[in-house]
């Protein structure tokens, strides 16, 4: 329980001084929540009591608390990176809301992936939406970012309907909502089966797997481009995280089912969010999609059903965090400083801004899957999964998607290396904490690719999870 | 267990270096990198030296044999429960010689270049390519297992063809490192399969475990068999072109002269004395597998081994460029070393050959480099490679003289320089297990000696030529160098090595045979008697010779024509018959398949497109059909 404590009370702390500051006063909010988080952050990798509480809703083990721990460095490198948009005007006067609404959510998928039935799982999925739709419409005043607010409501409403129409015929057919009652009584009958797709249609929707993916390129391009990174890399993460656990713990009876149903859906995903990819021109869309088909590949580790296939999701979301928040935190420094977002914008960048350029092929590279950067072990891990499964086939689709996405990604990297430009972004410099959020997003692609301890550690923690 | 972590420092300081040097070098006064390079090797050569005097002395138990050790692992990559890729620090008798050769002799390199690079453009990057290849090679030297190995074995080729293409306005330099690059890499892909057929048959990458005569590989010794012989010899003899390869053996050996394009100071440290040494490095690393259960491979390595030895002394007998006699001697003098493992035994007096292709490798590396040193001095003294433009040199490059002609009566065996050892050593070996190699060595003994001297002779006696300018005496940050490589190649061969460096870690008695020691110092007296003749003063008689030698001499002159042949084969056969209609392969049918995938893609990203419609209720639709095709499916159709 220390993640969700020691984050609630964060969260509390913030209100309450959130109020007390005067409006000129505004601003030390920001020193006030990262300190905070960061010890949060820290604190967290200290081994936690394990157990059971609330009878069973809710569980702890250190594979869970790693899963927390990985999403909280994400959530910091989002923190840090968005330092130059808090600061502008028009948001001084609700920047505290920016902290609390995004530690809510985040304490909404603690008690997710912590959950131990379907009740704490359901209340903590609710948790991380909503506040999240208030993230999404945090600049209200840009017509953009409302109707994201309001389209991810809506949806995700939809979403939840279903999901929970799932969850009513699973205690329909076995008379209990705790995973480890579920697991017991689960088989294949058709009811059961169809309570089962319900289920992942609901969680395909927070993963934004195809076609349950729809909503995410209007949420993505209308939110600020921090709060995108943020559903991008920490909501996916969670919510796949969760889906790992929860097939893998409560559905392994219908294993025949669900790799069937997760073979034609990674493909679906690979092939359309690489589609889409492929045409964006703006940055953050052309990331949005992107993410869309990394969210198939992760589907590939999960497939395995086995040790390697726990570990090689867990690790290949840890690398993406990084990846990802490489390349959104120098999207976003660049939007903060010249407002620029389209691709041709960074012909020529390397001339003028040549770390960011280097940081941002980096994680162009990490993201496309070429060694020896992290995001070549990352997938390298879920192909490896997916094959000693037996899926030939799908990985073989998956490396030609993966070729097809390194051509999209080569383009960003041509536009700032190759291409001439009369006009190239004028040399900037970001401020510190932005330089922090970047270089920890940098050093983690290099790190968590080198440093094979990482992955052995994930492993061990794997151990013995399944049934 | 004696903590030698330390020794992970060893390859990690040049890298470092490299970074440095690398990145911000062009920030500093070119001298200063030199100097940070140089100091760094001096920190990396104190080290080794330290851990050869513990590893041997010191923390030696008396009477014990050595054994292999890992002072540092991690594991890297895991490729299934048994098979990973480690990184590590693997210490025993020829890691630890190797650790002293190749950072005495980058460490010379590192002052002697401090001298001859001066007022180069590219003095900076000189030097940072120097710390990457010297970073790559003890890499090698110290893997602890195959795929380590073949990981900084690819970077010493990186580093070697940066080196050799070090002075990249000149065409004919670029020309050499990629004929280097392209058949060292050629030779690689065999090495790679090599690796790949081990692992698959024995599970491991791991040296230690290969080489335990328990484990896996040993196992392996009948196996199932393809054209006579065993799978595990077909992979040894694959892993033995990548070393055949890197160490230009006999028919891949046709960059080597090539590279010689590159600096001096590359050609004394990579292509004489360390990295082309690494192929016989390789098969002493995996030798007691060659030697047990794939004896057939090793009769291929020593046949390699003769047959390239003698090949490149008829050649260096014939050239007139002074780094391109000094490179056929440097493939001679390897395939003696091949040779030498491949005729030997395992354990006691039988490995006698693994201890003399060793202890060559050793003293070789010494003389060699000061040869090419030696060299330098004079290229930087005349301008020239030529040795026709050189001759009565003595007078006025003293040091060079003294120390150039050491390292010829060195490498000619006279005793009781160190050449005399090893070379004696080997040719031992020969005479109890190969009378034909044996017959071959002997001759090759006495062409060395010969055309050593008509090296020696033409640039420092004969014509007394006239120079633009009075040739000068090199700097001190040069003379030096040769001084302290001249020591080493005097007495480095009265070190033990039978008690340190032995197939099997012991210890055994060996003794100079005399039938064979006195007639191979007298064919070598022979042929430098000879050598004086001909080239001491002015005189017809080399021609003479080569007349009488008659298409003999022109074949040996024009390398016997590998390079046409090799020429001939890609140009007239390969790119007629085999790439050619590959092309058209690739260019209509491959690269049109790829159209059409690309076109259709285009087309079906363009028609999804009206997904993107941003209505929500359409969304909506989408989701809860996509809900219900999968009902659809899995709960009426599975």
């Amino acid at each position: 329980m220390r993640h969700e404590l020691l984050l609630t009370a964060i969260a509390l702390i913030l209100l309450v001084t959130d109020i007390m500051l005067k409006p000129s006063q505004k601003p030390r909010i920001i020193p006030v929540a990262m300190v905070l988080f960061s010890i949060h952050t820290i604190a967290g990798f200290f081994p936690a009591q394990e157990g059971i509480l609330f009878g069973g809703m809710f569980r702890a083990t250190p594979l869970i608390s790693m899963m927390k721990n990985v999403l909280n460095v994400g959530v910091l490198i989002i923190l840090l990176q968005s330092y130059t948009w808090l600061m502008k005007e028009e948001n001084r006067d609700k920047m505290s809301e920016y902290f609390i609404l995004m530690f809510s959510t985040l304490i909404g998928m603690y008690f997710m992936i912590s959950s131990g039935d379907f009740l704490m799982f359901y209340l903590g999925l609710e948790t991380a939406t909503i506040p999240m739709a208030a993230l999404a419409a945090y600049t209200h005043h840009q017509t953009k970012s409302a109707e994201a607010g309001v389209k991810l409501i809506l949806s995700s409403a939809l979403s939840s309907g279903i999901l929970l129409f799932g969850l009513s015929l699973i205690y329909g057919s076995t008379g209990s909502i705790y995973f480890s009652d579920v697991a017991l009584f689960y088989g294949t009958e058709p009811m059961q089966v169809l309570a089962f797709l319900f289920f992942f249609s609901g969680m395909a929707f927070k993963i934004s797997l195809v076609p349950f993916h729809l909503w995410t390129a209007d949420v993505y391009e209308g939110s600020p481009i921090n709060v995108t990174s943020y559903f991008s890399v920490i909501s996916k993460g969670a919510a796949s995280f969760i889906l790992v656990l929860i097939l893998y713990k409560v559905f392994f009876q219908l294993i025949d089912v669900w790799q069937e149903v997760l073979y034609i859906i990674s493909i679906l995903t690979m092939v359309v969010g690489n589609l889409f990819a492929l045409r964006q021109k703006n940055m953050k869309r052309f990331l949005a999609f992107s993410s869309i088909a990394q969210a198939g590949f992760i589907l590939l580790g999960m497939i395995a059903g086995s040790q390697l296939g726990m570990t090689s999701v867990i690790y290949f979301v840890l690398v993406y965090i990084f990846s990802n928040l490489g390349a959104f935190g120098v999207v976003s420094a660049i939007e903060a400083a010249t407002g620029k977002i389209n691709m041709n914008d960074y012909d020529g960048l390397y001339i003028t801004n040549p770390k960011l350029s280097l940081l941002m092929m980096l994680a162009m590279f990490s993201l496309a899957g070429i060694p020896p950067v992290a995001g070549f072990f990352g997938k390298f891990f879920l192909f490896t999964s997916a094959a000693s499964a037996g899926y030939y086939w799908l990985v073989f689709i998956a490396v030609l998607n993966a070729t097809i996405s390194l051509y999209y990604y080569l383009m960003v990297v041509k536009a700032m290396f190759i291409n001439k430009t009369e006009t190239p972004i004028a040399t900037f410099r970001s401020d510190g904490m932005t330089r922090a959020g970047l270089i920890l997003a940098g050093l983690g692609i290099v790190v968590v690719g080198f440093w094979s301890q990482v992955y052995e550690f994930i492993n061990s923690l794997s151990v013995g999870l399944l049934y | 267990m004696i903590d030698y972590t330390y020794t992970l420092l060893i390859p990690l300081i040049p890298f470092v270096v490299f970074l440095f040097t690398g990145l911000a070098g062009h920030k500093m006064k070119p001298m200063t990198s030199g100097l940070i390079g140089t100091t760094g090797l001096f920190a990396v050569t104190i080290l080794s030296y330290l851990t050869a005097i513990r590893y041997f002395w010191t923390d030696h138990v008396e009477g014990a044999g050595y054994s292999s050790l890992k002072a540092f692992e991690i594991q890297w990559l895991h490729l299934t429960e048994k098979l990973t890729i480690n990184l590590g620090v693997l210490l025993d008798p020829i890691s630890v010689m190797m650790l002293v050769v190749v950072s005495t002799v980058s460490f010379m390199v590192h002052i002697y270049s401090l001298g001859y690079m001066k007022g180069d453009t590219g003095f900076a990057r000189f030097y940072a390519f120097l710390s990457l290849f010297t970073f790559a090679m003890l890499g090698l030297v110290l893997a602890t297992n195959i795929f380590q190995m073949y990981i900084f074995w690819e970077l010493v080729g990186v580093s070697s063809f940066l080196l050799i293409g070090f002075y990249y306005e000149k065409p004919s330099a670029v020309a050499a490192s990629k004929k280097a690059f392209i058949v060292t890499r050629f030779a690689d892909l065999g090495f790679l399969i090599g690796i790949l057929m081990l692992s698959f048959m024995t599970d491991t990458f791991d040296f230690q475990t290969l080489v335990s005569p328990t484990g896996p590989a040993m196992a392996q010794a009948g196996g199932a068999a393809f054209l006579g012989l065993s799978g595990i010899t077909w992979a040894l003899i694959f892993v033995f072109m990548g070393g055949a390869g890197k160490s230009a053996m006999f028919p891949l050996h046709i960059w080597l002269p090539d590279a010689m394009e590159g600096p001096t100071p590359v050609s004394a440290l990579i292509h004489a004395a360390t990295m082309v040494v690494a192929g016989v490095y390789l098969v002493a690393r995996l030798f007691p597998v060659y030697s047990m259960v794939a004896p057939d491979a090793l009769h291929v390595v020593a046949w390699v081994g003769g047959i390239s030895s003698l090949f490149a002394a008829i050649i260096a007998c014939t050239q007139t460029d002074i780094k391109r006699v000094l490179a056929y001697s440097t493939m001679s003098q390897i395939g003696y070393m091949m040779l030498a493992l491949g005729v030997s035994g395992y354990g006691g007096h039988d490995g006698l050959g693994f201890m003399a292709g060793n202890f060559h490798l050793f003293t070789h590396a010494m003389f060699k480099a000061l040869l090419f040193l030696g060299a330098g001095a004079i290229i930087h003294a005349v301008h020239s490679n030529d040795m026709r433009d050189m001759g009565g040199l003595r007078k006025y490059l003293p040091i060079t003289h003294i120390t150039f002609l050491i390292a010829c009566l060195t490498i000619a065996g006279l005793p009781p320089l160190s050449g005399f050892f090893s070379k004696d050593e080997i040719l031992v070996a020969a005479f109890h297990s190969n009378m034909p190699l044996f017959i071959i060595e002997f001759a090759v003994a006495g062409l060395t000696a010969f055309y050593m001297f008509r090296l020696y002779y033409s640039i420092f006696w004969g014509k007394d030529t006239h120079y633009h300018h009075t040739p000068h005496e090199a700097p001190a940050t040069m003379t030096i160098p040769l001084l302290i490589l001249a020591f080493g190649a005097v007495f480095s061969g009265f070190l033990p090595f039978h008690e340190l460096v032995t197939s099997d870690g012991l210890p055994f008695e060996a003794h100079i045979e005399y039938a064979v020691a006195i007639p191979s110092v007298l064919i070598g007296i022979l042929g430098i008697v000879i050598a004086t003749l001909m080239y001491r003063k002015v005189s017809t008689s080399p021609a003479k010779l080569a007349n009488g030698f008659g298409s003999f001499y022109t074949w040996a002159y024009h390398k016997f024509y590998m390079d046409e042949v090799y020429l001939f084969m890609t140009k007239k056969v390969i790119f007629n018959y085999i790439s050619r209609p590959v092309a058209w392969f690739d260019r209509h049918i491959v690269d049109g398949f790829m159209n059409l995938i690309a076109h259709v893609i285009e087309r079906s990203a363009y028609l999804i497109k009206g997904f993107q419609s941003g209505r929500i209720q359409q969304y909506g639709y989408v989701f809860v059909s996509g809900t219900i095709v999968l009902v659809i499916i899995f709960v009426y159709l599975w």
